[in-house]
């Protein structure tokens, strides 16, 4: 029962991302919130597997695959945000501050 | 409660047709990147959901290969969007 609350939950963050993938209105925003509430979402399910499946071969792997998915995840995000910004994407024009413009001029 | 969960792997794959949404629509190129990274990180919480389904544990190594093969994936096209040769 406890490993179905932590599935709910995790179905729930990745529902907020997904929300965010569609509604905001730059590649930034959207980048940032699908990655955050998406990696929270996908540990929470895979926590829930743990705690279901116990201490047998299903667990350990659920166990190998929670920090593999934060960090690749987490850096894959950074390195594409990067490369999006040196490729030139507009921002949106709600932008009121960017940093980044003068560390990279 | 394998009703339930069914239920929720239904959501998870609405949510995954949701970023095939914004590959196909999506106005710039990073935009459809981001989209395809999402679904790969989606698809790791239809594995395991379906993992808990089937009670077999051989469908988790799929989504840890997905993640992997997805991480690369994004790492190589982010190289090509900043305009790098991949060995710098």
């Amino acid at each position: 029962m406890v490993a179905i609350l932590f599935i709910c939950i995790g179905v729930l963050f990745n529902a907020f991302g997904c929300i965010g993938l569609i509604r905001l209105p730059d590649v930034y925003n959207r980048l940032q919130s699908a990655t955050k509430c998406v990696t929270l979402g996908c540990c929470s399910i895979l926590l829930g597997v743990i705690i279901h499946f116990g201490i047998s071969d299903a667990g350990f792997k659920a166990l190998v695959a929670i920090p593999v998915l934060f960090f690749s995840s987490t850096v894959a995000a950074h390195a594409l945000i990067r490369g999006s910004y040196h490729f030139g994407t507009k921002l949106s024009d709600k932008t009121v501050k960017d940093d980044y413009k003068e560390v990279v001029k | 409660m394998t009703d339930f969960l069914t239920i929720l792997l239904y959501i998870q794959i609405g949510l995954s047709t949701v970023c095939l949404y914004r590959i196909i629509r999506g106005p710039t190129i990073p935009d459809r990147m981001v989209g395809i990274d999402i679904f790969g990180i989606l698809v790791v919480g239809i594995c395991a959901i379906i993992s808990i389904q089937t009670e077999k544990s051989f469908i988790l190594d799929i989504g840890i290969a997905w993640i992997i093969l997805s991480f690369i994936g994004t790492i190589t096209l982010a190289k090509y969007l900043s305009g790098k040769k991949l060995n710098e």
